[in-house]
């Protein structure tokens, strides 16, 4: 897979998030679900363009709320849903969970749970590929939660310092867990931050596939060109809670009603139809296709075999 | 085998070069590595003979030291980071406990993390309490990490290399005051794996059990028990995780007693776990409980008159050991 904005291919990597995700609320409505489980409903074109991007060796770290990222970097639905009910098929055998999915083939390497924490080996990796002169770039993910931590700004400077091959990515979603950017970020745009460490600082609309995916593809190409990383800010919206376990309450009804008036996926199909890049027909092709493959893979995690053993031999340590 | 008289420094040093030069993905990050030489001029030299790209000055960011290290271990680099003091490593926790130490296993296997993490512990220098701990049990707890604690010059540099072959996350923890050691290094290549402690002296009435600098109060210890006709084995366990327990309870079976000796804090050092092993596999040997020489569960005081009194002494573990060998004895 080379490195291409392909906005039908896009837009069907967010069709298939959004209904996994839909799904995984059905599952949990019904108690068939293990675990906090983290949903990017409404922050599909943010994390799925940031992602689709990039090529096939190209890598990227993401966060406790990855789904799109996962799936925007090819990510096979089945390995995915697998991890996600903690089957022995899953990325990670069912050990790592939905937050924690790393997958050396597709470049997911690693997720965090831990807010900032992919960061500084998203730097490590991308002097990896400085010092053995690969041309192979990082996308770090992020939230505006992880920007207030100590990891990203000591991950920025050496990122800037070194000139690394690295993009981070923020999605700005408004909520770090309940609390919103008003009552936790010093600022009002998290890109003026890239100032202080030598790098671009970008804003775009996080909502919209088309403002997403050419700011990435150009961050990537001046990262490979040498001249070292960006960061780039997706203003987005968290459109369900923080997490499964989530009891609400906190989010105002009128901001979700803004947001959803701007659903990034209804907005997709409108790039697409306004651009002449596909049909009425073509985009409700897509969609059941979407649905299919989501119910197809849902159905074979639920399935799926349970692992049995924790310490197999060679689990914890490589011999 | 011809040797030559290594500072403990110089040894680690030479491992550091002969991994470097016989492995283009050895790198070296740290603070004041590469243009200093490192505080304790463990990396002298190597700027020099390898390059900028390789031996890196890095800003003061402990988390960024490691997760960088990580990263980079992840695609196929073997990087030896160097956090100066073990005291600072809390900053880069994280890193360490919930990145490199976890990458592999949630992987499945297919992901592995060979990186070394040097530091430095230790009190004994009027570094005061923010430069002077032994916390090598915090990564002793944690599964997923090897943790390596070497006592003289000619076993550093063989573990060191052999913590630069694994292909595990290792902690690799020198003491301070061993730098300036002096021990012979053979002139040839001399392998230690991972996990195989040594019986430092042979001795029937009482096994002392330590690691790290303590090896060396130990070996002193035995030698004044010597002249009161008590006859210490010294087992120095030389790595933590993997932990040698084939040597560790052969010597407790043949001795019949134990003294565990740490200079960490007592409470939940990881002598506990080595004394709560051996009475677990060697109860029916033991002629008394399992002794602990540790250091004061305290803050380690700046003032010299203070400092003195909390880590232990070769005084102190022979003291234990009497105490073992003369008590009353069980059968």
């Amino acid at each position: 897979m080379p490195r291409s904005v392909d906005y039908r291919r896009i837009y069907r990597l967010m069709l298939r998030t959004r209904y996994l995700e839909e799904a995984i609320v059905q599952e949990h409505k019904q108690g068939k679900t293990f675990g906090p489980l983290h949903l990017c409903i409404g922050q599909e074109a943010a994390g799925v363009a940031a992602s689709a991007v990039l090529a096939a060796e190209d890598v990227i770290t993401t966060t406790h709320r990855g789904h799109a990222h996962y799936i925007g970097k090819g990510l096979d639905l089945k390995r995915l849903c697998c991890e996600i009910w903690g089957k022995a098929e899953g990325t990670g055998q069912g050990r790592a969970g939905h937050m924690l999915v790393v997958d050396r083939g597709t470049g997911i390497l690693p997720g965090s749970g831990i807010v900032g924490g992919g960061l500084p080996v998203a730097v490590g990796e991308a002097l990896a590929f400085q010092i053995k002169r690969e041309p192979r770039v990082v996308v770090a993910f992020l939230g505006d939660g992880a920007s207030n931590s100590g990891a990203f700004h000591e991950s920025l400077n050496l990122a800037g310092l070194w000139r690394l091959p690295v993009v981070f990515f923020c999605e700005h979603n408004v909520y770090g867990l309940t609390v919103h950017v008003k009552d936790h970020l010093s600022v009002q745009d998290i890109a003026v931050r890239a100032q202080g460490y030598n790098m671009p600082g970008l804003v775009v609309d996080g909502n919209r596939m088309e403002e997403v995916a050419p700011v990435v593809l150009a961050a990537v190409e001046r990262a490979l060109s040498g001249a070292g990383p960006s960061l780039i800010e997706a203003k987005t919206y968290r459109l369900h809670g923080f997490s499964t376990s989530d009891t609400g309450g906190y989010q105002r009804e009128e901001d979700l009603a803004a947001w959803r008036a701007r659903d990034p996926i209804r907005l997709g199909a409108d790039y697409l139809l306004s651009t002449g890049l596909t049909t009425q027909a073509e985009v409700e092709t897509m969609d059941r296709q979407a649905r299919a493959e989501v119910s197809a893979a849902v159905a074979y995690a639920l399935a799926a075999a349970d692992p049995v053993e924790v310490l197999v031999p060679s689990a914890v340590f490589k011999e | 085998m011809a040797t030559r008289q290594l500072f403990f420094n110089a040894a680690l040093r030479e491992a550091l070069l002969e991994e470097m030069a016989a492995d283009p993905r050895v790198i070296l990050l740290g603070e004041d590595v590469a243009v200093y030489g490192g505080v304790y001029k463990v990396s002298q030299g190597l700027l020099e003979r390898f390059g900028p790209d390789r031996v890196r000055d890095t800003p003061i960011s402990e988390a960024a030291i490691v997760g960088a290290g990580v990263g980079a271990a992840m695609q196929g680099l073997r990087p030896v980071v160097e956090i100066m003091y073990a005291d600072f490593i809390p900053i880069a926790l994280d890193q360490i406990v919930n990145q490199a130490a976890l990458m592999y296993f949630v992987s499945g296997g297919t992901v592995h993390v060979p990186l070394v993490i040097r530091t430095q512990g230790g009190s004994g220098s009027n570094a005061g309490p923010q430069h002077s701990k032994s916390l090598e049990a915090w990564f002793a707890h944690i599964p997923g990490l090897k943790v390596v604690a070497p006592s003289t010059p000619a076993e550093g540099k063989a573990l060191l290399k052999a913590a630069i072959r694994d292909d595990n996350p290792v902690i690799f923890y020198e003491h301070k005051l061993l730098y300036r050691t002096v021990g012979p290094v053979s002139d040839e290549e001399v392998a230690i794996p991972l996990g195989q402690a040594a019986v430092k002296r042979p001795g029937s009435a009482v096994t002392l059990v330590a690691w790290s600098r303590m090896v060396l109060e130990a070996l002193k210890a035995a030698e004044a028990l010597a002249q009161e006709g008590i006859e210490a084995e010294v087992v120095d366990l030389r790595s933590l995780c993997p932990l040698d327990e084939t040597t560790l309870f052969g010597s407790v079976r043949k001795t019949n007693r134990a003294v565990v000796v740490q200079e960490a804090w007592r409470t939940g050092g990881f002598g506990a776990e080595v004394a709560s092993r051996i009475q677990e596999h060697c109860f029916d040997d033991l002629d008394g409980p399992v002794l602990r020489v540790a250091g004061m569960d305290a803050p380690i005081p700046f003032s010299p008159a203070l400092e003195k009194k909390v880590a232990p002494s070769a005084a102190d573990v022979a003291d234990a050991a009497r105490r073992l060998c003369r008590g009353p004895a069980r059968r």
